[in-house]
């Protein structure tokens, strides 16, 4: 292979006039990092909700449930960030539409409430998953004990579900931080665009791709320790989840 | 925004989304799942190996993959193949493939990955004892694997397998940051050509969402089917 590595490129000025390829991408891992960050709390909520609405009674809350998991679950990812960028300022009044388009930060609160979305339909189905796993025992002694059925999934399902789903749910953590690059489309300036920028502008393809691969790779394993670290503390000691 | 709606901008461009763009997709996602099960059950096999050097290669190549987006893995193969093909036929310059040769390669190893993760899960879950029953019958290791290990694997993760598929029809979208016209560069190139981007995005949400639902509810039944057969 005859390509020209130049790993000091990273300290060259970037064309944007401040500071090097290396604190663009500096940024760019910021911008990846608060993205994922805010989109998972949003699809933690959003997706606990819908989640535990399939497991109650009543056909009609629970069609809703299955249509809502659905819907984000079979329409790519890109193609939700179009809608959500695109077509939805189309669909609202001449003057919020207007509004929305002038944002500063536009397609950074396109691609966390895309994200959001789209990821809550996964953790719905864990969340449902985790609840439906519990013997249905438990349930039936919550309300036999005189708990509302709120207190029950408050205090007795929700805390060994959650337990249940960790693992889970990290990797849809990890999934969700992973799809953060999917919004570069849209012009969010994450740690991928960034190194796509740096190679259209350097040439340095492969300095700058590495660059993002190992920023992921260390998101990665940062994240599993820190969620094994986790899991071992909140473990209920001879439970299901105790064992790990 | 439905007031002027434009029906006839999505009429007049079917041919071109769906004979252009849609094949491109469907081509895609078929050689990536034929071809991406084939390495895929390789690299489990391996990973499976008992031998060190093959299950780390396999488990470092599986991992990697997995930990990263698609989209950047789109844009390291997009430029690292010309480099692979140079160094393989030992052309004096970087050999250039083309995105649509490109795109393909990319999918598949990228599958490959995620299929290989599967395959382990399909010939984990084999009895032991199936394994030792085959040896005990004389067959060899190889065998065994092919006629005994292998197509119950297979059989038991098929609802896995389409499942991923689905997600991958639904990845290939993502070529689009290489700017190739598969169903979703279609229509956004119609959309942006004739400024109806409302029409044109709705319309391939539509298209994309039937497709994985019907597929969606095709697999699930054929779970509850198998799930009786077992």
């Amino acid at each position: 292979m005859n390509y020209n590595w130049n790993w000091s490129a990273f300290f060259d000025a970037s064309p944007e006039g401040v500071g090097t390829y290396m604190d663009t991408l500096i940024q760019g891992g910021i911008t990846t990092l608060w993205t994922a960050l805010i989109s998972f709390a949003i699809a933690f909520v959003l997706g606990s909700a819908v989640g535990i609405l399939r497991t109650l009674p009543g056909r009609r809350i629970g069609a809703f449930a299955i249509c809502y998991v659905e819907l984000f679950r079979n329409i790519p990812l890109l193609m939700q960030m179009f809608l959500w960028y695109f077509v939805l300022p189309e669909a609202l009044p001449t003057d919020i539409s207007r509004w929305i388009k002038a944002l500063p930060d536009g397609s950074f609160y396109t691609a966390v409430i895309c994200l959001g979305f789209y990821t809550s339909s996964r953790v719905a189905e864990q969340v449902r998953a985790g609840i439906l796993a519990l013997p249905p025992g438990q349930r039936a002694a919550g309300l036999a004990l005189g708990l509302s059925r709120g207190q029950t999934y408050r205090y007795v399902l929700l805390p060994m579900a959650y337990r249940m789903i960790l693992p889970p749910l990290t990797s849809e953590f990890l999934n969700n931080t992973k799809n953060t690059s999917v919004a570069l489309t849209i012009g969010l300036l994450e740690i991928t665009a960034r190194a796509r920028a740096m190679q259209e502008f350097s040439f340095q393809v492969f300095e700058a791709f590495a660059a993002a691969t190992v920023f992921y790779l260390a998101v990665n394993m940062i994240s599993v320790r820190v969620m094994q670290v986790v899991e071992r503390r909140v473990a209920v000691p001879g439970f299901i989840a105790g064992k790990a | 925004m439905f007031s002027n709606f434009d029906f006839g901008v999505i009429y007049a461009s079917l041919g071109y989304l769906f004979w252009d763009g849609m094949s491109f997709t469907m081509l895609v996602t078929i050689v990536a799942t034929v071809i991406g099960t084939v390495l895929g059950t390789l690299l489990a096999i391996m990973r499976l190996s008992g031998v060190w050097i093959l299950s780390r290669l396999s488990g470092a190549y599986i991992d990697l993959i997995r930990s990263l987006p698609l989209v950047l893995i789109i844009f390291w193969f997009y430029f690292l193949v010309p480099y692979v093909g140079q160094w393989i036929t030992g052309a004096p310059r970087p050999v250039q493939v083309g995105a649509v040769l490109s795109t393909m390669l990319t999918f598949t190893l990228f599958e490959a990955a995620y299929f290989a993760e599967i395959m382990r899960a399909g010939i984990q879950s084999i009895p032991k004892g199936q394994t030792a029953a085959g040896a005990a019958l004389g067959l060899s290791p190889t065998q065994v694997m092919v006629s005994i290990i292998l197509p119950q694997a297979f059989r038991n993760m098929l609802p896995v397998l389409l499942t991923q598929t689905i997600i991958l029809f639904q990845d290939t979208s993502l070529v689009y940051v290489l700017s190739i016209t598969d169903f979703l560069g279609a229509a956004s190139k119609v959309a942006h050509r004739d400024g109806r981007l409302v029409e044109m995005y709705l319309f391939a949400a539509l298209i994309y969402f039937l497709i994985s639902l019907a597929a969606s509810v095709y697999v699930r039944g054929l779970q509850r089917r198998y799930a009786i057969a077992r």
